[in-house]
């Protein structure tokens, strides 16, 4: 049987969650991922037709607040702890292209 | 490519050399779908507490949710809800049970690497938006999600691509955004002008939105994409991104789709990619191609209970609902017997009410709307319904000259009154029936051999000599004359000549 998840696939996830796996940890964790997914493979195989799907575990909704002003944080204390910052705002790395 | 015709609002584009994806001479259409981001106008953030103010010191508008530090969680503002399904169903769109769900990407100006959206099942789904000229647009979904920070890239000349840092401002993290998003149906800049317009008038009536583009409380990416003309296939399509105003989008477009039909004319193919619409140069650039797609690994937000808006609330936000522009277009074409596309302006102006006061007052509809759209463009100020009733019909019953009637009518957007009082004050007595006829017999004693040219000339003549002698009139009453009177009055009296002229 095919490996349902690639060394490639897996590296790809990797570089996503801007982790960095080295060759043997590539080579551990890719059958470890595929594990996951034959145990998502046998809940798909089962007959779920008349079971709606599920997106939270609790029978609960509608959880709002009022849209009213609280308090803000102090500015100088938040950057105090930032690695970098620069007149009033938080310095970071440049980055290629815009936002997404 | 020589053939560039010019950008007309109807235009047909042509390929001007024979390529190898279409032959010389093909008609192209653009077809265009537009995401409308709107930010709406609540106190406070979508998940958090801190204030949804534009402007002011950045990193002021702060709190430990939209920093997404560890541990805190979101909870759902209960009025960007409200908002999204006004706007929801001003659109006619099923407003739906929903649920939140991470969209992942890293990016600075999102500093949980995640920004929180709606994705298979968006509060909002289908509906249309009616434009003045009487096109219809599909919507395809109209969802919440959190707007993003604001970075500013510092050094290398503040171009992105080559900036040596980037500032971030947290003030916007967190701002309640609905994206509103159209299906691919518009077919020029203009259409695509026009939509936009449209929804935001839409925004703006319901309260939703403030609309402004400038301060980017208004953005638009649009997805566009070129087919022959009569094609019923799709194109493959680019979106185009930072576009900041009407101006803007209609330039962008009209760029993109020319690029696009310049690729195909000559054998080429356009990919799918995303692009950056750079205003000063007039021209989109290549931001991101398709295999460079970001790919979001979107699932269920685990911190945000399913969104099911109870039937009551739903019912009692669209009994509180205004008149949308649209229905207001259609209240005035009914009420004028005019098309809505006629009544766009006034609407637009917010003087339909005035004009359909003005119309039940007993006003010539056709009179009202001539008058608003030509002479009320700085707003009507003090004029009244009833005033600008009267006012036609004093013109109507040949009290007021023209320039007289436009005068009374300045002053009373000015301030106010009755037109019989502004016309009396003015001094614009119209000249009675009989004074007039006297006025002409004095003229016509004075100038005989043109009065003979008037009845004996030929049509002519006769016109040129008609013009003489209102203009003689008209000086003789300092202006105050009636046009139409003098006009019957000449053709009454050149008649009772010709009648009387010895055979």
């Amino acid at each position: 049987m095919a490996e349902r998840i690639s060394r490639d696939e897996v590296a790809h996830v990797a570089w996503l969650a801007r982790l960095q796996l080295s060759a043997a940890e590539l080579e551990r964790f890719t059958p470890q991922l595929g594990d996951v997914l034959d145990h998502a493979a046998d809940v798909a195989a089962l007959n779920l037709d008349d079971v709606a799907a599920t997106s939270h575990p609790y029978p609960v909704t509608n959880v709002l607040r009022d849209d009213v002003v609280g308090p803000v944080l102090d500015r100088d204390e938040v950057l105090a702890q930032a690695p970098s910052s620069e007149d009033g705002q938080f310095r970071v790395p440049p980055v290629r292209g815009e936002s997404p | 490519m020589s053939d560039r015709p010019g950008f007309g609002a109807d235009r047909v584009w042509q390929s001007g050399s024979p390529g190898l994806g279409a032959p010389a001479g093909t008609e192209w259409e653009m077809v265009v779908g537009l995401e409308v981001h709107a930010e709406l106008l609540t106190a406070t953030k979508l998940f958090s507490a801190s204030p949804n103010a534009f402007g002011g010191q950045p990193n002021t508008h702060i709190d430990p949710v939209c920093l997404g530090l560890p541990g805190t969680l979101p909870v759902l503002n209960r009025r960007a809800v409200e908002l999204a399904i006004r706007v929801g169903l001003a659109l006619g769109a099923e407003v739906r049970p929903s649920i939140f769900a991470r969209k992942n990407y890293y990016y600075p100006d999102m500093p949980k690497n995640y920004q929180i959206s709606q994705y298979d099942r968006p509060i909002n789904t289908g509906g249309s938006l009616e434009l003045p000229s009487g096109k219809v647009v599909g919507i395809v979904r109209a969802h919440l999600e959190e707007d993003t920070g604001k970075s500013t890239h510092v050094g290398g000349a503040g171009r992105i691509d080559d900036a040596a840092w980037s500032l971030v401002d947290y003030n916007r993290a967190g701002v309640p955004l609905l994206e509103i998003v159209s299906h691919p149906d518009l077919r020029s800049a203009a259409e695509a002008r026009e939509y936009v317009t449209e929804l935001r008038a839409t925004l703006l009536a319901v309260g939703a939105s403030d609309g402004k583009m400038e301060e980017g409380s208004l953005r638009v990416d649009a997805n566009v994409s070129v087919r022959p003309r009569g094609s019923a296939e799709l194109g493959t399509r680019c979106e185009v991104k930072n576009v900041n105003s009407l101006r803007s989008l209609g330039r962008a477009l009209e760029h993109e789709a020319r690029r696009q039909i310049d690729l195909l004319s000559s054998g080429q193919r356009v990919a799918q990619e995303t692009r950056h619409w750079n205003e000063d140069t007039g021209r989109t650039s290549l931001l991101r191609s398709k295999e460079e797609a970001t790919d979001y690994r979107y699932f269920p937000e685990p911190d945000l209970v399913p969104l099911v808006p109870e039937p009551a609330l739903i019912e009692r936000i669209r009994a509180d609902l205004p008149l949308l522009p649209r229905q207001r277009r259609h209240r005035l074409a009914a009420a004028a017997g005019q098309s809505p596309a006629r009544v766009a302006l006034l609407v637009e102006r917010g003087q339909d009410d005035l004009a359909l006061a003005a119309v039940e007052a007993g006003a010539t509809p056709e009179s009202v709307l001539k008058h608003l759209e030509q002479h009320l463009a700085d707003g009507a100020g003090a004029l009244t319904a009833a005033g600008l009733a009267g006012l036609i019909a004093m013109e109507q019953r040949g009290e007021l000259s023209s320039n007289q009637s436009k005068a009374v009518l300045a002053e009373m957007v000015r301030s106010g009154g009755s037109p019989s009082e502004v016309a009396q004050r003015a001094g614009f007595e119209a000249v009675a029936a009989g004074e007039l006829a006297g006025v002409l017999e004095r003229i016509i004693a004075e100038h005989p051999a043109e009065w003979q040219r008037l009845c004996t000339g030929d049509e002519r003549e006769r016109k040129k000599m008609q013009g003489f002698f209102t203009g003689q009139v008209m000086r003789a009453t300092k202006g105050q004359a009636n046009g139409r009177d003098v006009a019957a009055l000449l053709e009454d009296r050149a008649g009772t000549s010709a009648d009387s002229a010895p055979g």
